[in-house]
């Protein structure tokens, strides 16, 4: 582990260093912020200073805080979406390529659908059905996203299946559950967990993407994406302000995406 | 060439019942309301008579089926119905911004499309290079900004603090093209930037993959010089991939353009299908996403297509 970590592109380092510091931020972000998330404790969007470090929003809450807060409700929204997203589209995924038939048909049929309409366009139209809420938020894009997983997870789980030793253990008898946990699910680990990188900034991105619209995460729930339009008045007064969030967006995707990469990179290498 | 045309055919007739499902599903999901439309539009208070009154006014009392074929056949003629939240028929809401969100759409990939493909095959041709990695670099970078990020930093610098272009793209009432162009350069170029990287990656995969075909090696063992593998071998089989990546981008191009219209009070199509989720105006946002995800797969399709005509071997095919 430390041999490969040793071994890692600068970018790979910036991308670790960076994820452990939003997991500090979001550990302790009781300790650290100076104010509370939602309470209003200054007037509207006061200037950078000693009170308050990077000013207050436009409801007079202090934007510094508020920024460690959003690092606790966004990340781990979207970090909970990725998790049931995986769930879902792995557990289906493996299923239709172990059971075939009928049923691997019937869903990647069902896939073929959901694919062919643009997720952003889809994740609206359903929130305008079971409204804007975070629940509902959670599970559209969870759903939604699951196909790409699932498309992953049956290629891949389909390369296993022909094997000699997945055959043997089919031959010996075992349930369905042991072999999709004990014959494929470890080789196909670490596909899947790259994977898991790249769904968590796409599901990060349109999380945020919602919540900036104003139908994702709802206020006053310090947000990051909600904060951006809250703010964004500022930016037409040439202030930086209201681009913090965003760029704590920014910054957190390209260190996932920095670490995917050099991990992508290390699997491709260590097979040729 | 007969099994080319079936080929062709057999894809757009692919194309048209993905449509049909398509538009199906974004039908029968506002049958998944709690209640009806009926309910949803006079609330929980409202009494038994005037729901069922509502729901004969919006003919919710006819089969699911007969409502679908008349809903598909009114869309196909270009008339939606009526607007939930304010009685508007939906083609006078719709028509104007939909042609102005294609013209944003036909804007950014005319600067997009030659930037993105020529950068890509120059990173693949200097593989490994310099210009490579920062290629590389950068790419991640950007896939990492959401539109809106790179929307406000425009606006900050080019508007707010140099004031060269206006920050907010109001193009109401009669303007001219070059009035056009520049009112609308700050979104253009937002997508631009937004899919240029995504474009140049993918077009630099396809060719380093083509480059490594043993036709190509063969080409090189016997001493052909670069220049002529690349235009004589390489771009012939090339166009097929790059046409997908452009097809993609696209296709991608349909959501980035519903956040990019908002941070810049764009008159289009995404700006009013974001506006009726909020209002939870359900007809005028099946609407919106029919037609958002007809352009998609419309243009999926026509990759598809493309991608088969200018495919070497299948035009050759003995």
């Amino acid at each position: 582990m430390w041999n490969d970590l040793k071994k890692a592109p600068l970018t790979a380092w910036f991308g670790i260093v960076t994820i452990a510091f939003y997991i500090v931020l979001i550990i302790f972000a009781d300790v650290l912020a100076p104010f509370d998330e939602t309470s209003i404790v200054g007037r509207k969007f006061e200037p950078w200073g000693a009170e308050f470090l990077l000013g207050t929003d436009n409801l007079g809450r202090d934007m510094l805080s508020r920024l460690i807060y959003g690092a606790r409700n966004t990340v781990s929204i979207a970090l909970v979406t990725t998790m049931i997203t995986f769930a879902l589209g792995v557990f289906m995924g493996l299923m239709a390529a172990t059971l075939g038939g009928w049923l691997d048909q019937l869903i990647s049929r069902l896939v073929d659908v959901l694919m062919s309409i643009p997720m952003l366009i889809f994740a609206l139209l359903l929130l305008t059905i079971f409204g804007t809420n975070v629940v509902s938020l959670v599970l559209v894009i969870a759903i939604l996203d699951s196909t790409r997983v699932f498309r992953l997870a049956r290629a891949v789980a389909m390369d296993v299946i022909v094997m000699d030793f997945f055959e043997a253990a089919q031959l010996r008898g075992e349930g369905l559950l042991w072999q999709i946990r004990r014959e494929i699910l470890p080789n196909v680990m670490p596909p899947l967990i790259a994977e898991f990188g790249l769904r968590f900034c796409f599901v990060f991105l349109v999380i945020s993407a919602l919540s900036f619209l104003g139908l994702g995460i709802q206020p006053p729930t310090a947000d990051w994406g909600s904060m951006v339009r809250d703010n964004a008045t500022l930016i037409t007064f040439g202030e930086v302000t209201p681009l913090l969030p965003a760029a704590a967006i920014a910054w957190l995707t390209i260190a996932v995406n920095f670490v995917v990469d050099w991990k992508l990179h290390q699997a491709s290498g260590l097979k040729s | 060439m007969i099994a080319l045309i079936q080929l062709i055919l057999s894809r757009v007739a692919l194309g048209l019942l993905t449509l049909l499902i398509v538009s199906a599903v974004i039908f029968l999901s506002v049958e998944l309301l709690p209640g009806d439309l009926a309910q949803e539009i006079l609330g929980q208070r409202a009494t038994e008579e005037s729901v069922a009154a509502m729901r004969r006014d919006l003919g919710l009392d006819r089969p699911l089926i007969e409502r679908y074929v008349s809903w598909l056949g009114g869309a196909l003629r270009g008339d939606f119905g009526v607007s939930l939240a304010n009685g508007r028929a939906i083609q006078d809401l719709i028509g104007e911004r939909f042609i102005n969100t294609l013209l944003l759409a036909a804007y950014t990939a005319s600067i997009a499309v030659p930037v993105a493909i020529s950068l890509g095959l120059a990173a693949a041709l200097y593989r490994n290079s310099i210009f490579d990695r920062m290629v590389n670099v950068t790419t991640l970078i950007t896939i990492s900004f959401p539109e809106f990020f790179v929307g406000y930093i425009l606006i900050l610098f080019l508007s707010s603090k140099l004031g060269w272009f206006p920050g907010i793209s109001n193009i109401r009432g009669d303007v001219g093209f070059f009035e056009f162009l520049y009112k609308t350069f700050l979104p253009a170029l937002t997508l631009t930037l937004v899919i240029t990287a995504h474009m140049m990656r993918m077009t630099r995969a396809a060719i380093i993959n083509l480059l490594a075909r043993p036709y190509i090696e063969m080409a090189d063992l016997k001493g052909m010089p670069r220049r002529r593998i690349i235009l004589k071998h390489a771009l012939p089989n090339a166009l097929a991939p790059i046409i997908n990546v452009i097809a993609l981008n696209m296709a991608y191009l349909i959501t980035g353009v519903v956040l990019v219209e908002v941070v810049f009070v764009y008159p289009g199509l995404g700006q009013l299908l974001v506006d009726s989720v909020s209002k939870r105006d359900v007809t005028v946002v099946q609407a919106a996403c029919l037609i958002f995800a007809s352009v998609y797969i419309i243009l999926n399709l026509t990759a598809d297509v493309l991608s088969i005509v200018t495919n070497p071997r299948l035009m050759h095919k003995k």
